[in-house]
């Protein structure tokens, strides 16, 4: 049964509705693949008794002729997601124990289409990272090796996890989340599809929150189609959350194949940053004459605000977050020590509770936010942001998309940048810019580096044409015939 | 711009983290290796832009000011970390 695993979640989709498998052998053969697997530390907490309770229910539905469009189907779910009766940290130890009383609005799409969960995958402790080295339960390991090395390598972050077990197939898909990169910089060091949609596409309800105006979710999957089916599942209008935007969903799987003949594709100078590795810039090259084979046109555009995008992002996340972060206080729930009096129980409470990347953050942000501070950083911050969004707006009034590299290296080894923390956020360079404007961007696995690495290119939209990005990303994807697989050595 | 270790103590003391003595020094060294590099914004010029606040061209939705859900406390206690009948149980705040 093990070849199961292997199958797309379209494939296994179309299997399941063929009968040629149930969801419960689909499911077990990922329960075993999953608690096969540890040695990747993929999954903070597996769920296999409920796994296959929620695989005998769908078989039932599916018998019953009411099977949903991802019935059956056994998903990740990254643990900032809160998910009912089950253990949601977000890699932290100040709410290590957290069992929500209610669900996130994506995973109840999700269950409400039919599909069935595995466990919760690890990531950077409240998502802040880009190497999975900041979670509280240890970092995740990329399942690809450098050839002929056996250096465990990230799998990037903060969806290291979800990443991983979809890249060493133990899921057909999983959720996650994407405040700066988070999505797309995972995926382009696994070899896998990941898409940050539009800002106000997914609800937020239910996601722990890091950076509110920042944080978005989406799907990480094999296949571009994949990605597009979980996403059609996952989006849609939300009252719970005020900033979810009151549109109609799209099937986004009908835009995967369709020609993207005459579309017109930007290319940012700014983009060609320096010290770029050689084989990345080739890579951008070769996905510029897959799009030119495919009919597009490729028009250079200007970003002139780019480089600027980190050190805003660096000042309005860390704001953001230290609001957002400040209601772990140890009072109504979560991890509390005790101390002398109200404030020493609060101060305990959090420095036991939140590792050195969460307090730097907060840090900082309580700083930039501080009295005497805040017109000279958090406000400039906005005022950059709003330069960075405007250059998008113009740039889109000539192309339809643009083509970047998705991160300016292939994963690199555990441990390598955890001591310089600038030296890690520049991980987000190319893909920070799309959380400031709010844009929809999608990283696609295009070929692999002189070490036998994945590495991925991006695709940046217009908000809300994540449709034009699925077209797009299927052609890339065709072009690409991106098959290379990790070698099994866990 | 440098932050030395008065100010990493002052804004740790607002961020209600206990950050013991011995730390100071290499977070006000980290914290201003960001805060230095975070300084070229100073080069955008930002004269007569609108501060960005929301990434959703939207006015703020309004609801009905009534209640949707609630009356369950054992789902509000649940996860307390300390409990006595359905109340939290906390610090003494007020002397």
């Amino acid at each position: 049964m093990s070849d199961l695993t292997k199958l797309t979640l379209k494939a296994a989709l179309d299997g399941l509705a063929a009968k040629s498998f149930s969801s419960v052998e689909i499911t077990q053969a990922h329960v075993a693949a999953v608690a096969a697997a540890r040695a990747l530390n993929a999954y903070v907490l597996e769920t296999p008794e409920q796994a296959i309770a929620m695989a005998e229910a769908s078989d039932a539905r599916r018998a019953s002729g009411n099977a949903g469009v991802l019935d059956g189907a056994p998903l990740g779910i990254k643990d900032l997601f809160c998910t009912k009766g089950v253990r949601s940290t977000a890699g932290s130890k100040i709410i290590g124990e957290f069992i929500p009383t209610y669900e996130s609005t994506i995973t109840a799409n999700l269950w409400r289409d039919g599909a069935v969960m595995l466990g919760k995958l690890n990531m950077d402790e409240f998502a802040m990272g880009s190497s999975n080295e900041t979670s509280a339960w240890g970092p995740v390991v990329n399942p690809w090796r450098s050839k002929g090395g056996n250096a465990q390598l990230t799998p990037g972050g903060s969806s290291g996890g979800s990443a991983s077990a979809v890249a060493a197939e133990l899921c057909l898909g999983a959720t996650a989340t994407d405040t700066g990169g988070s999505i797309r910089q995972p995926a382009s060091f696994t070899g896998t599809v990941g898409i940050k949609p539009t800002y106000g596409r997914c609800s937020r309800w239910g996601v722990v929150a890091f950076a509110s105006s920042l944080d978005q979710a989406g799907p990480m999957a094999r296949t571009v189609e994949d990605a597009a089916i979980l996403l059609t599942s996952m989006a849609g209008h939300d009252p719970k959350d005020s900033t979810s935007l009151p549109v109609e969903t799209p099937d986004f799987a009908s835009f995967v194949g369709k020609s993207v003949k005459g579309l017109r594709i930007g290319v940012p100078k700014e983009y060609r940053v320096d010290n770029m590795p050689p084989e990345i810039d080739a890579l951008w090259e070769q996905g510029i004459a897959w799009l030119k084979e495919a009919g597009c046109e490729i028009v250079e555009v200007s970003l002139p605000h780019t480089k600027y995008a980190l050190p805003a992002y660096y000042i309005v996340a860390p704001a953001e977050a230290s609001s957002n972060l400040a209601r772990y206080d140890g009072m109504r729930y979560g991890l509390r020590v005790d101390g002398a009096n109200l404030t020493d129980t609060y101060e305990k409470s959090r420095a036991a509770g939140f590792g050195d990347e969460v307090k730097r953050r907060i840090l900082i942000g309580t700083y930039v936010l501080s009295a005497g501070y805040y017109d000279a950083y958090y406000l400039k911050a906005l005022k950059v942001r709003r330069r960075i969004a405007d250059d998008f707006d113009q740039a889109f009034q000539k192309v339809d998309a643009l083509l970047t590299p998705t991160a300016p290296s292939a994963a690199f080894s555990l441990g390598d940048r955890s001591d310089d923390p600038v030296a890690m956020y520049l991980n987000d360079i190319f893909t920070v810019t799309v959380n400031l404007a709010g844009l929809p961007g999608m990283s696609v696995p295009a070929g692999l580096d002189a070490n036998g690495l994945p590495l991925g290119l991006q695709l940046i939209g217009r908000a809300l044409d994540e449709g034009t990005l699925f077209s797009l990303g299927g052609a890339l994807e065709k072009a690409a015939d991106f098959r290379a697989k990790p070698q099994k050595w866990w | 711009m440098a932050i030395d270790v008065a100010t990493v103590r002052k804004v740790a003391r607002l961020a209600r983290i206990a950050e013991p003595e011995d730390r100071l020094e290499t977070l006000a060294k980290e914290l201003s290796g960001i805060m230095n590099w975070i300084e070229q914004l100073s080069e955008v010029d930002t004269d007569g832009v609108e501060p960005m606040t929301s990434a959703v061209h939207m006015p703020a939705p309004m609801r009905d000011d009534v209640v949707t859900e609630g009356g369950d406390p054992e789902v509000v206690l649940s996860n307390s970390p300390k409990r006595a009948g359905n109340f939290f149980v906390v610090p003494k705040v007020v002397e």
